[in-house]
Formats: structure tokens, sequence, C-alpha cells
């Protein structure tokens, strides 16, 4: 295959011989790594599963809640009621590493630390109905902070599990073979030049006793 | 300090204001291009999407997947639940593994 473009040299030799020790090694080392990441990425992505399917169940009833409120008084009001929130929720971003891999973790805080500043409203004219539909989201807030966590730490994770793939099946299957071919092909040829001129010194050495003594060795 | 925003349909999404998330009614696809983005730019570290609107720019959605942040999460909205977003859990499983071993047999 790439034997064509390979010198058959003692230097090159040496150099296959050391890129086959790192390349080795390097896939050890990566093979290790998506094992790893795979183990951790797995456990990752049972909970983001479950807490998506949580979320998800959370959001639609508290959509339901919101229909109802709505139902039970005028859209102008219900505007009114939501238009200036006294709440606001802050995010201090910091990251975690991963195997290599950067993942977010979140933490958040309100401005106001009484938890009763998510109701924005006067209560005179809202029904009851919307306080229970605005209680309803905020439970699931923090379900929802953990989710946006795992999804964003699955996603990279699988981003780069997929590199390392690639690269642990590159090594394998094509950088070491070929290195392997190359080296094999490189001390046959060493070896087959050797033989050459061991047999080229005997024949010149017949050739010479002959001419000095008339005498053959055999 | 990072913010939080959510983008969809009004109807979905103006529950959230009340919590103090930044809420970004859309109308069309392109309008949520062009916020999307400059949410990106500026100090937005989660945005929640409903599946609806993350239909129409899947592109965009996909551009940000690899990056830290932001986190585009997909909720599902008031129209109801189209399976966006497990499908999109789905689909890192795939990317990851190679092939969907852990919730195949659930769907």
């Amino acid at each position: 295959m790439a034997s064509t473009t390979v010198n058959p040299t003692r230097m090159e030799l040496t150099r296959l011989k050391k890129k086959l020790v790192t390349a080795t090694r390097g896939h050890k080392l990566l093979k290790d790594k998506r094992d790893e990441l795979m183990r951790q990425y797995l456990d990752l992505v049972r909970e983001n599963m479950e807490v998506r399917v949580r979320v998800e169940k959370g959001i639609r009833s508290a959509n339901t809640n919101f229909v109802i409120a709505k139902a039970g008084m005028s859209e102008e009001i219900l505007h009114t009621a939501l238009m200036a929130p006294k709440q606001e929720i802050y995010l201090k971003p910091s990251k975690k590493n991963v195997m290599s891999v950067d993942i977010p973790v979140y933490e958040y805080s309100t401005r106001t630390a009484d938890a009763n500043d998510i109701y924005s409203y006067g209560f005179a004219f809202t029904s009851g109905d919307l306080d229970g539909a605005v209680q309803s989201l905020s439970d699931i807030l923090p379900d929802m902070m953990r989710l946006a966590e795992c999804e964003k730490a699955c996603q990279l994770m699988a981003a780069e599990i997929e590199r390392t793939r690639r690269r642990v099946n590159a090594l394998e299957h094509v950088i070491i073979p070929e290195t392997k071919k190359n080296i094999k092909y490189i001390t046959m040829k060493l070896d087959e030049n050797e033989r050459s001129t061991q047999i080229r010194l005997m024949k010149v050495k017949d050739m010479m006793l002959e001419e000095a003594h008339k005498y053959s060795e055999r | 300090m990072y913010k939080i925003a959510v983008m969809g349909d009004y109807d979905s999404i103006y529950g959230f204001a009340t919590l103090g998330l930044d809420t970004f009614p859309v109308q069309d696809s392109q309008e949520a291009a062009q916020i999307l983005n400059r949410l990106a730019e500026s100090q937005y570290g989660i945005v929640y999407m409903t599946e609806g609107c993350a239909a129409g720019i899947e592109h965009e959605v996909l551009k940000y997947q690899e990056q830290l942040s932001p986190a585009i999460i997909l909720i599902p909205g008031i129209a109801g639940n189209t399976g966006k977003g497990i499908e999109n859990v789905k689909k890192s499983v795939e990317q990851a593994v190679g092939s969907d071993i852990l919730f195949a047999q659930n769907s």
C-alpha cells in the first residue's frame, strides 16, 4: 500500500519504530479515555432522560393550569398581571472538567430571597388559579436547571466521545498496522541488501582467487 | 452575571416571566433565528426554547450545540409535546455510542 513511498534506510526504520511506540501508547491512552468518558456519559444521559421526562410532565401540567387561569379572567388583566415581574434570576455559570471535556455547572440565585416574589401582581383582580399555575411553574424550575446542565453536558460529551472513537479507530486500524507493515518492509529490504552484499563479496573473493592462483575454492 | 431566556410563542412562555426568566415571544423562524443569535452573543447562559420554535431553526440550534454557552434546551409548548426533546437525547446517545442502546425499547 504505502510501502512504495517508504525509504528503506536505517534512519527511516528508527523513525518508524519510534512512531509505532508513540502510536501504541496513544492508542492505549485514547482507548482508556473513551471507555471512561462512555461510562460517565451513560450515567449522565440516564439522568438526563429522567429529568427531561419529569420537566416535560411538569410543564404540561403548568400549561394546563395557565389555560385554566386564563379562562377565569380577561386577557387584559392577565397581561397586566404578568407585565412587570418582580423576581429575577441570575445565573452563575462555571465549568467542570470531565476527561478533558468542559461541562457546565449552573448556580443560580434570585434577586430577592422572598419565595413569594414570583407573584408579581395584586390578588384583587386575578383568579386564584393563576397563583396555582405560577406556583406549579416555580416548582419545576430546579429540575429545569438540572436539565439544562445535564443536557448540555451530554451534548458536549457525545461530541467528544465521537471524536475520540474516530481517533482510536484510526490508530487501531490504519496508523498502527501501516507502520508495522512498513517496519517489516524495511527490515526485509535491509536484510536482503545485507545478504546481497555478502554474496557479492564472496563472488569477488572467488574471482580474485581464481585470478591470482588459478585456484577455485569449490 | 448571566441570565436565562425563554423563547417561543407567547402563550407557551408568558408564565416564565413571573419566575424571573426573560421571555422572548417570537412569531416566525426568521425572527427566532435573529433573537437566538443576539442572545448567544449577550449574557445568556441558558435558552429554553419551545419545540415548535426550534423546529424552524434547527440549523441555528445545531450551531450552538458544541459550544459551552448558551445551552439550548427544548421544552414542550402549549400546543403539546412533539417528542423532539426526547428524540434529541436519543440522538446524542446514538452519536456517542453508535446506536441507541438505552432508550430504544421505550419508544
